[in-house]
């Protein structure tokens, strides 16, 4: 039997019980739009937070001080023999090759006072780097001038939220603001970043970061962030930066955390919560397919008399098995179909309901429903298909 | 009945012979009990022949017809179809022979309910895997020959019981089959329309088919050359009627 005849005959009993059929196909299209929206959530939710992560740039190095697999400090009591990051380590970093910019951090909390107005923010120490390896941009004034390490002067810079809480719409260039004990002058204001994650970054102060160690009452610095041209590899650049500080060291007494590895491992965790919704919609589909085996197995009973006529025809066993295959299988197909359109359909929705939320449908999910309602329909098939195929023809012919 | 002979079993093996049937045994086993539905069965049935099977309820000739369409196998005997042993054959093989030697009609017709005539009559063609353009041609003469062009689109619900049971004969011979066989081919028709499909059916034997007929109507019977009768699962007499 040719396949493409195989195929009419198995649709033509499809549409014999029209609504029957579509009940049942029904199941599986539920099952594909579940698996479809909440993996399209899923997949936009990965997306939205790699966004969230990448806005930085995505070519930035961090070194930390201390070789610890997990963060934290050493225990108590047990001296370190780890060498505290410096700022002529960040200056040194500079230095090598692709690297364009390096910015030692030191940050902590502080009251910010301007005129009696005080405010508790974060204040980060830095460099002159800093605007290019997080893609800041200034807003009014300078940044941070560059400086040799030993005299940084008081400059301040100011997050956009934190100069209107402090000058309203007063102009800040040039004023003294008081940041712990010490005083400081604005240089300039950053433009608005927005949020990361819940946290305002424009609720910020940027100083010298010598003039934080010195604020904070540290000798070292608490990150070197490096940033690097586009293009090149940050596993060469990782090596480069490791080769630098160990000569300079001693000995490897530091972590490095690529961007690259940190979104790699960020990745993974999402991709693992998008199957795990994906698994969630994969319930519905089983119903689905168990749908389809209840009415495949209905069909065969139904139609004993017909196996039993298309046997006495000369059909072989193998093309029953078929024919009733193709059946479950274009049932199922069509389900799929349908629940893809349902799913995209549904997600589009929703993201025209709720703009922000994330939905992101991938074309691959979308070929995988296909095949895997195609794979549902065939494994579903199997048992009243082999059934079928299985009956004794005389038996079959005697059915009422 | 003047001129009948009985012919012997032993038919001489240089006669062509289409079907010959040695020593078959069929019983069947129901819980504890047993039906013996077949006794040592032995036939010759040459190539043309027409032939009435005939006999009580129960006395075995579904049985014996379906043995010879290959859908049963003997429990014993021999079964040789064209000069070939059939009953050593796999189910694929026998699936073929059906399929290009053997024509089945029934009582109740067994049309696919929701396939019009003219699909109930090209599905034999289409189990063999005809292209599609040789098929077309076929069944539109069959159609023609059975006089079913009208009703070509039409499923079997919207046809009378002798327009369905000429659609079964059209399905039965679309492939030429050496033999036809009937189980109770006019059963659920009226006597009439039997008899117009009894017509249809010597006509297929005129031009050259074999056909073995099992009814239970002693006119129709009588029209056949040779009559067989059962009792009990065994041919009890063997009849050729020379007319
Ligand atoms: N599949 C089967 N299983 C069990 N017993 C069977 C089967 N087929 C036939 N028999 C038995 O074998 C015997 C012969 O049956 P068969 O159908 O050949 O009779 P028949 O001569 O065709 O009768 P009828 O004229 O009523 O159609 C019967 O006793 C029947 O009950
Ligand atoms: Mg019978």
């Amino acid at each position: 039997m040719l396949i493409a005849d195989a195929g009419r005959f198995a649709l033509q009993a499809i549409i014999s019980h029209r609504l029957r059929s579509f009940l049942t196909l029904l199941g599986i299209a539920v099952g594909i739009a579940a698996v479809i929206l909440l993996t399209s959530i899923g997949e936009g939710v990965h997306q939205f937070v790699l966004k969230e992560f990448t806005q930085f740039g995505t070519n930035v190095i961090g070194v930390s001080p201390g070789k610890v697999k997990t963060g934290g400090q050493p225990p108590t009591g047990i001296p370190t023999t780890a060498r505290l990051l410096t700022m002529e380590d960040a200056e040194s970093l500079k230095q090598l090759p692709h690297v364009t910019g390096s910015t030692p951090t030191v940050w902590g909390n502080s009251e910010v006072e301007n005129n009696g107005r005080l405010r508790r923010t974060t204040i980060y120490g830095v460099d002159a780097d800093f605007v290019r390896v997080f893609s800041a941009k200034v807003q009014i004034g300078s940044f941070l001038p560059r400086e040799g390490a030993g005299d940084s002067r008081a400059f301040v810079v100011l997050g956009s939220k934190l100069r209107k809480e402090l000058f309203g719409t007063e102009n800040p260039l040039g004023a003294r603001v008081r940041i712990g004990g010490l005083h400081f002058r604005v240089i300039g204001v950053l433009a608005p970043k927005g949020q990361f994650l819940g946290i305002d970054l424009d609720d910020t102060a940027y100083i010298p970061a010598a003039r934080a160690l010195e604020l904070y009452n540290r000798e070292g610095l608490m990150e070197i962030q490096v940033l690097y041209t586009e293009g090149t590899s940050s596993a060469t650049v990782a090596s480069a930066v490791k080769q630098r500080l160990a000569l300079r060291h001693g000995h490897e007494d530091f972590t490095i955390t690529t961007q690259e590895d940190m979104l790699k491992t960020l990745s993974n965790i999402l991709n693992i919560l998008t199957m795990a919704v994906g698994a969630l919609g994969g319930i519905s589909l089983l119903v689905g397919s168990v749908g389809i085996v209840t009415i495949m197995t209905i069909s065969v009973t139904e139609r004993t008399n017909e196996i039993g006529l298309l046997v006495a025809l000369g059909a072989r066993q193998r093309t029953i098995l078929g024919l009733f295959l193709s059946e479950s299988v274009i049932l199922a197909v069509l389900g799929g179909v349908l629940g893809l359109l349902l799913g995209i359909g549904l997600a589009q929705f929703l993201h025209l309901l709720m703009p922000n939320f994330p939905v992101h449908t991938p074309w691959s999910f979308a070929l995988i429903a296909v095949v895997v309602s195609g794979v549902i329909g065939l494994l579903a098939g199997v048992l009243p298909a082999i059934s079928a195929s299985r009956l004794d023809p005389i038996d079959a012919l005697r059915a009422e | 009945m003047s001129d009948e002979r009985l012919i012997s079993p032993d038919i001489s093996p240089l006669t062509s012979s289409l079907i010959s049937l040695g020593g078959i045994n069929r019983t069947f086993y129901l819980g504890d009990s047993q039906v013996h539905a077949l006794r040592d069965v032995n036939l010759t049935i040459t190539s043309g022949e027409y032939i009435a099977v005939m006999g009580p309820s129960g006395s075995g000739k579904s049985t014996l017809l379906n043995l010879l369409g290959l859908l049963d196998r003997p429990d014993e005997g021999s079964y040789k179809l064209e000069g070939r042993d059939v009953t050593t054959l796999d189910a694929d093989e026998l699936a073929a022979v059906r399929s290009e030697r053997i024509g089945f009609i029934f009582q109740s017709f067994h049309l696919v309910p929701r396939l019009t005539a003219a699909a109930n009559i090209e599905l034999p063609l289409v189990l063999s895997g005809f292209p599609k353009a040789d098929r077309a041609k076929r069944v539109s003469q069959a159609l023609q020959e059975y006089g079913l062009t009208d009703r070509a689109h039409h499923r079997p619900n919207e046809l009378s019981g002798g327009q369905r049971q000429r659609v079964a004969i059209a399905r039965a011979t679309i492939l030429r089959p050496a033999v036809l066989l009937a189980d109770e081919p006019t059963g659920n028709l009226d006597r009439s329309t039997g008899e117009e499909v009894v017509k249809l059916l010597e006509k297929l034997n005129a031009q050259g088919m074999t056909l073995i007929v099992v009814t239970h109507d002693q006119a129709l019977g009588a029209r056949a050359r040779r009559q067989i009768r059962m009792e009990d699962g065994g041919v009890v007499s063997d009849i050729v009627s020379a007319k």
